[in-house]
């Protein structure tokens, strides 16, 4: 079951309870009193866990004179840009902003298809070998990414690729995850569908493209949101393959890389821009909730 | 890699989807299948190539490094095992393994009960639920290293808000930085402030699947709503715990990008987790270093992780058993 028809579901029986709670007056009150309670502890749950945001934003827009002034200073006595704009002029910023995007962008195309069309592969073709084929996709999952950093290291040297951002792109785009996501949902697709295609002479890729394709929008939503978002917060890789050359740091590497070496007194900058680094996902994430939430709620119960 | 890393580690799902990869009925007749294999094999080949390339060769290619002397320059010698008897006579190895364990140990099983909590709390009539969740649910898009700076920033000793808070309720000043017990105690603090709204979520969805009825059922038997949930709530979450229990751990035992950028592994070697130490010894802000070892502590990663899933399999199998 997804998450998200789980919520649509919850919803609907909380009309219900409520409805009923309403007709038994003593039950109700007791209820009640209870509800508060909770609701207070949700409350306080989610201000505790929104603090932190609130100050990266506040810390964001604050003069290194209050932030570094004693006492507690709750919000942006003096308001300021200047976070923001001196790391951006002393610092190519937006360069890897600009990386970043470029990074995230291809290696989400890339895995995206890759996995479509593998997963389509194993949920409606028949071929030998099928399922050993899935047994050693499925066990390249459980190898780390830090266990293998310095082969990948040595090879991306060899292919030629260390000193551009494909050594960050191919790499990262040999994922497997996608495979299962987009095989659950491909199973589900009716197979007179596909005979249908088939009779009108459709090939096994024009049957893919036009036919399935279409009928899988949630799906690409799911993973396009889910490796993009992967790819935007990236660390581990970018750093030792990026590492070399200034020009080529994603908005993660640079913040750790020069940021944080340069501002070790004031926060605020390096506040300012990791703010500008999170934006982005955070939007994505309030626009696109609900694939979200499924997609990973997805990758864990069946 | 942070999504990546989780999903390369989700052994549960992946055993259920095994299980049902040979169910598609077969009945095929010769021609068709032949036309169906060339077809499989271009739907296949852009992912098997990226695979075998990219992860494959480079696992091979890691165990043969780790048996040899690979220094920054690329000059080599083979040292047979001499890299692994280097790793286990290695006194920070084995504090790193020791500080990831602790680590570990407090971030799996205290993260799970506040998300069983939390999911409890917002699963029943609220008023806002959606909104508590998401908000609960935000720090998990937030990057490893916004997460870590901005931890880095707040326990910051002598400006941070921690600090500035404890000392406004006469609190003295914690030293989160300069001891190493404190800088444990933050970066896991940090690290459940992030991954909670995980826990939730799965609790959640596990939640959604528990019988009304049957709670109904134990209520008209007499039981108290402790009784209720510890009797038959929370036995009927077991797939969910189980499930978190592994991804924890894994995601625990290879935390990186939210730990570097918050301590660099410091004070000293305090918070130095494994992974820290691997990318310490083979790479560091100025290139590679030490190849060859880096290596050797790569493979260790790489068969403790194996280690994980080999016992969670073990479990699982005979948990099924059981039902």
């Amino acid at each position: 079951m997804s998450l998200t028809s789980a919520f649509e579901v919850s919803a609907i029986e909380t009309t219900k309870v409520s409805k009923v709670t309403e007709v038994t007056g003593p039950r109700r009150k007791s209820h009640g009193k209870f509800l508060g309670l909770r609701l207070a502890a949700a409350i306080i749950i989610s201000l505790v866990m929104f603090f932190p945001l609130y100050w990266m934003i506040t810390t964001a827009f604050s003069t290194r004179a209050d932030l570094y002034a004693p006492g507690l200073h709750l919000w942006p006595e003096h308001f300021t840009l200047s976070n923001f704009i001196d790391p951006i002029v002393r610092f190519p910023v937006l360069k890897w902003f600009q990386n970043s995007l470029a990074i995230a962008t291809l290696t989400t195309v890339i895995t995206v298809i890759c996995n479509l069309l593998a997963g389509y592969a194993f949920a409606k073709l028949k071929f030998r070998g099928k399922n050993p084929l899935f047994l050693v996709l499925l066990s390249t999952m459980m190898i780390p990414a830090q266990a293998i950093m310095v082969p990948q290291f040595k090879l991306s040297i060899a292919l030629g690729l260390y000193g551009n951002i494909w050594s960050v792109i191919l790499p990262e785009s040999a994922v497997i995850f996608g495979v299962f996501l987009a095989r659950q949902f491909f199973i589900a697709i009716p197979e007179e569908l596909l005979e249908a295609a088939r009779v009108d002479g459709a090939g096994h890729l024009r049957t893919f493209v036009s036919v399935v394709l279409p009928l899988c929008k949630p799906l690409l939503a799911v993973l396009t949101l889910l490796t993009f978002m992967g790819e935007w917060n990236a660390f581990g890789w970018p750093l030792v393959a990026l590492s070399g050359d200034p020009a080529l740091f994603t908005l993660p590497i640079g913040i750790v890389g020069d940021l944080q070496g340069q501002y070790t007194s004031n926060y605020g900058r390096i506040m300012a821009i990791s703010l500008l680094m999170t934006l982005p996902v955070v939007i994505l994430f309030i626009a696109f909730q609900k694939y979200f939430v499924e997609g990973l709620a997805r990758s864990g119960i069946k | 890699m942070t999504k990546t890393e989780a999903d390369r580690a989700s052994p549960v799902t992946t055993r259920v989807s095994a299980r049902s990869a040979s169910a598609p009925a077969s009945g095929s007749r010769g021609v068709l299948r032949r036309v169906n294999a060339s077809a499989a094999g271009m739907f296949l080949l852009p992912n098997i190539v990226m695979i075998a390339v990219f992860t494959l060769l480079p696992l091979v290619f890691a165990f043969v490094i780790s048996f040899q002397n690979l220094d920054s320059l690329g000059e080599w010698t083979w040292v047979g095992f001499g890299n692994y008897v280097k790793l286990v006579t290695d006194p920070v190895f084995w504090q790193s393994m020791t500080n990831t364990g602790i680590f570990t140990l407090f971030t799996v099983p205290v993260g799970m009960i506040l998300g069983l909590g939390i999911a409890v709390l917002l699963n029943g009539v609220l008023p806002g639920r959606t909104l508590f969740r998401s908000i609960i649910f935000l720090p998990l898009v937030v990057s490893g290293v916004a997460t870590g700076v901005l931890g880095a920033w707040m326990f910051d000793q002598s400006n941070g808000f921690i600090n500035r808070i404890l000392g406004s309720v006469g609190i003295g000043p914690t030293a989160w930085q300069s001891d190493g017990f404190w800088a444990m105690a933050s970066i896991i603090l940090v690290t459940l402030w992030q991954r909670v709204g995980f826990d939730m979520l799965i609790y959640l969805a596990g939640l959604q699947g528990v019988d009304p009825s049957v709670q109904e059922a134990a209520t008209v038997d007499g039981a108290t709503g402790w009784q209720r949930f510890r009797l038959v709530t929370f036995p009927l979450l077991g797939p969910s715990t189980f499930f978190l229990l592994i991804m924890n751990m894994i995601y625990s035992f290879q935390v990186f990008d939210t730990v570097w950028a918050m301590t660099r592994g410091g004070p000293g070697f305090s918070t130095t987790t494994v992974v820290s130490y691997a990318y310490r010894t083979s790479f560091d802000e100025h290139g590679p270093q030490l190849l060859g070892y880096g290596a050797a502590v790569g493979v260790a990663i790489y068969l403790i992780t194996l280690a994980i899933t080999a016992i969670q399999w073990r479990f699982s199998s005979s948990r099924d058993q059981t039902d």
